[in-house]
């Protein structure tokens, strides 16, 4: 490969972008202090950080959906000003958002020329786009049908339709924001692949993401954001995953979770042929059979959307079900008044639900009020027909100082404490009421590394003192990391159960994809 | 961070809102050729310038309380109830059929027993759209607003084919027995040597309002009751997560509501007519909202936006009656009111959120 004439040319052309002094505040809090940022061109960019770090933020105003209160933006070398999205499409930048904004029961074809029709008739617009679109996926192997209904294919593939329709406009820069949460490993590779390929036909490509991994694996030049600061740019091959961790979060992170093996005991948890169907009446669990054990951890990966949350839910006491679930030998009711979330917590499930902005805190209520949620009727909390208010704020006092909840104050509202302090809030709140059963559904999700880490523990610990997790995440790494037992589950479907030391991320991306052990 | 303090909230945001809607009702005054500085003279004196003002301004308040309150209830569960006016109407039932149909010896038995009827029957009537909420997904502006209308027939039929003395040609209930009279401000002000006007139909209900605002508190910020209606009105999902039926929220919360609008009728119907008369309500129950949204549902603000209510209803009456302003006009300055502290909300917030944060920014 002819590396070094490659980074010759890079080195003396102009920067594809360059972000010169942005910064911008949102009321009290500053998204961006004083950013500055050059990509070259023809290569891929990263840039890292946390939830809140300010990323998006910085795409946003390149995208032209924000204006920065200062700072210049420079194309190719020249001074831009970028008032709304369409200036940015204008200028040959092309955004794929993390929720893709694709209309699903149109085709591929129609979805491309969404917005960029030549004129009110379409017949011409469709013809000249088919071949346009010919040409771009022989030139990228993007290989979509332009007839494909949206709705009938797959996430990964509804991803490249972004693609296109971002190249179909010209765009020279593609900004990519968090393009494989929704990806199982084997699309992520696809994509990755595609979006080399984009380099080397001398795209320019940004991609942003909190997965240290994907930046080791496909990224030319890294930057790293912390706090609404660009805290380093650095060459990813002179880096590593532990460097760009502490660069995050601002000190030294331990990356991998310390345990020591499962020493898993009686079943307590049996689930059995369990089946939801949701109110739509589409099937979302067809038949479950699992067994979680007491002082074990189990995960159950998949592509979000396959059931997970259904399982979850269901066990919560959430959603009703049909089939045989036991906790401890007992039967647990799947219907009926007996069958809620406040009955499952006096038989003893503890559950940290996937969303806890809308299901585990309620966003507008003090951290006090919070940490009784859904044990509000507890006899401990209750003074007479009243709450006993006092009596909970110093449970919350406590429970803060335990779990490191910061700040500590139990007059704070939920919504005006960081992604990984409320966190802490729920899991104090599962954890502390000593649970038999441990419900988790994706204990990170939007959570700073440096509260991952304690999670993880606390997790970790409970599972030490003999009680049975269930975990339920997207994030493979965490899967690995702290599950003793993997079940994959795809479309309703346990497709297999694994042990973490005997599989590997390519074996259960095809497992989750649906294709089944024997096959694979 | 919250970005205003806590006063500014709930005192400056409502003050200002009144204030713009003064101004412009000021305006619309000097458009049609009056003074706005004698009517806003007239008004005061009207309303608050004598006992029999005040009368009449915390009678109107009360029947104010008792429908914002109701209001209120319902919003915390996210419940739009604007079905008020049909339930405190059916309250009114409650009301007669409790005070007409048993001789009461004393009236503090007779306000126990009607207080109860007008509770349930105005309960009752929240019943059905609560219901039809909760089990079958209608939703409940549609169905309260109907309701109203169905309530206003059930009166008319009742007055007229029931409840109608036999030979008169009223559709209203006879007059109720005099050992049920309410007390009245100035009967119950005498004793203390305080002289209240005699002519003035504030009564009783009054106190009952008051205690109804101090336990509608306790209800939503003490009680585990409370707590789960908040929570179901600030998150269904959340909801159903720590366990709390939105079925039962829904059906309590309108119950509770339907009750409180209910109750007004004890002091129209009780404590003033003495008999039902048909459209006894007079649109309290559409202007609970209002007290309701401008009281941020919180029975502090809405005893305050009551009496507020109060002023301008009886303040308004006198400017009818005083000046060549039509009585239309003063529906206008109420709406404006309504329109400003209600639905202009952010209009006054968003500025003032912004003033605060240039000077907090000025002095970090």
């Amino acid at each position: 490969m002819a590396m070094n004439d490659q980074t010759e040319r890079q080195d003396t052309a102009a920067p594809a972008i360059e972000l010169k002094g942005i910064s911008k505040s949102f009321g009290p809090v500053q998204a961006n202090k004083d950013i500055s940022i050059s990509v070259r061109p023809g290569t891929i960019h990263g840039i890292i950080g946390e939830n809140g770090a300010g990323k998006s933020t910085l795409m946003s105003i390149l995208y032209g959906f924000y204006k920065a209160d200062r700072g210049e933006i420079f194309i190719n070398g020249k001074k831009t000003e970028i008032p709304d999205s369409q200036a940015a499409i204008a200028a040959g930048i092309g955004m794929v958002f993390q929720h893709f904004k694709l209309v699903e029961n149109f085709t591929v074809l129609e979805n491309i020329i969404l917005g960029a029709e030549d004129g009110g008739l379409l017949k011409p617009s469709l013809a000249k786009a088919r071949k346009s679109l010919i040409e771009l996926e022989r030139e990228y192997g993007l290989n979509v049908d332009p007839d494909a209904v949206i709705q009938d294919i797959g996430v990964g593939k509804q991803q490249r339709v972004e693609i296109l329709k971002a190249l179909y406009r010209q765009a020279e820069v593609l900004i990519l924001d968090e393009p494989t949460g929704v990806l199982t490993p084997a699309e992520a590779d696809q994509l990755f692949r595609i979006l080399g390929r984009l380099r080397d036909e001398g795209k320019t490509i940004i991609l942003i993401t909190h997965k240290l991994r994907e930046i080791m694996d496909i990224t030319d030049t890294v930057s790293v954001m912390r706090r609404g600061e660009m805290t380093a740019t650095v060459k990813t091959s002179e880096t590593s995953p532990e460097q760009l961790a502490e660069l995050m979060v601002g000190r030294k992170v331990l990356l991998r979770v310390d345990k020591v093996p499962a020493k898993p005991g009686k079943p307590v948890l049996e689930i059995e042929n369990l089946k939801v169907t949701d109110e739509k009446g589409v099937a979302r669990l067809k038949g479950i059979d699992l067994t979680v054990r007491a002082g074990e951890i189990l995960g159950i990966a998949g592509v979000a959307g396959n059931g997970q949350s259904e399982l979850l839910e269901v066990l919560g006491g959430m959603r009703r079900g049909e089939g045989t679930i036991r906790l401890n030998g007992e039967p647990l009711a799947l219907d009926g008044p007996n069958s809620d979330g406040r009955a499952r917590r006096t038989q003893g499930v503890a559950h940290v639900p996937e969303d806890r902005q809308r299901e585990g805190l309620i966003m507008d209520f003090h951290a006090w009020e919070n940490v009784a949620f859904g044990y509000h009727l507890d006899a401990s909390y209750r003074r007479g027909p009243f709450m006993d208010n006092t009596a909970l704020r110093r449970d919350t006092e406590a429970k803060m100082k335990k779990f490191d909840v910061r700040p500590p104050d139990p007059w704070l509202t939920a919504k005006n404490f960081s992604g990984g302090n409320q966190q802490k809030i729920v899991v104090a709140r599962e954890i502390e009421r000593n649970p038999d059963l441990l419900l988790v559904g994706q204990p990170t999700r939007g959570v700073d590394i440096g509260a991952i880490e304690f999670i993880h523990n606390e997790i970790v610990a409970l599972r030490d003192q003999g009680k049975a997790i269930l975990l339920v995440s997207v994030e493979l790494e965490e899967i690995f990391s702290l599950a003793d037992r993997i079940a994959v589950m795809f479309d309703g479907h346990i497709m297999g159960e694994r042990l973490p030391n005997e599989t590997d991320e390519k074996e259960l991306g095809m497992l989750m994809a649906g294709m089944s052990g024997e096959a694979a | 961070m919250d970005v205003m303090p806590k006063w500014a909230e709930v005192v400056l945001v409502p003050l200002i809102s009144l204030l713009l809607a003064a101004i412009l009702s000021a305006l619309v005054i000097l458009a049609i050729g009056e003074d706005p500085i004698a009517a806003v003279q007239l008004m005061v004196q009207g309303a608050l310038g004598s006992t029999y003002g005040w009368g009449y301004t915390l009678y109107y308040a009360t029947n104010f309380m008792f429908t914002g309150l109701a209001v209120a209830v319902a919003f915390h569960a996210k419940m739009f109830n604007i079905g008020g006016e049909g339930q405190a109407m059916l309250g009114g039932l409650g009301v007669a059929l409790a005070c007409l149909y048993f001789p009461w010896p004393h009236w503090s038995l007779a306000l126990i027993a009607a207080t109860v009827g007008a509770a349930l029957f105005g309960a009752a009537w929240a019943a059905f759209p609560a219901y039809l909420q909760a089990k079958r997904g209608s939703h409940i502006v549609i169905t309260t607003i109907m309701f109203n209308f169905i309530a206003a027939a059930v009166l008319n039929y009742m007055l007229v084919n029931v409840l109608r003395p036999e030979g008169s040609m009223d559709p209203a209930t006879e007059r109720f027995s005099p050992t049920v009279h309410l007390p009245t401000l100035h009967e119950i002000l005498a004793p203390f040597g305080i002289q209240f006007s005699k002519a003035a139909p504030a009564n009783f209900s009054l106190l009952v309002a008051i205690a109804a605002c101090i336990l509608v508190w306790a209800l939503i910020w003490r009680t585990r009751l409370g707590y789960e209606i908040r929570a179901y009105g600030f998150s269904e999902p959340g909801a159903r997560y720590a366990g709390i039926s939105p079925t039962r929220i829904i059906m309590i919360s309108m119950l509770i509501s339907g009750g409180l609008a209910g109750l007004m009728a004890i002091n129209n119907v009780m404590g003033e007519a003495e008999r039902l008369v048909l459209n006894a309500t007079e649109g309290a129950g559409f202007i609970g909202i209002a007290v309701a949204l401008m009281g941020r549902s919180h029975p502090l603000g809405v005893f305050l936006a009551a009496i507020l209510f109060g002023f301008l209803y009886q303040g308004g009456a006198e400017l009818a009656l005083w000046t060549s302003i039509p009585r239309e006009l003063i529906v206008v300055i109420q709406a404006l009111v309504i329109l400003f502290t209600g639905a202009l909300d952010n209009m006054v917030r968003m500025p003032l959120e912004s003033l605060f944060l240039r000077y907090r920014k000025g002095r970090s």
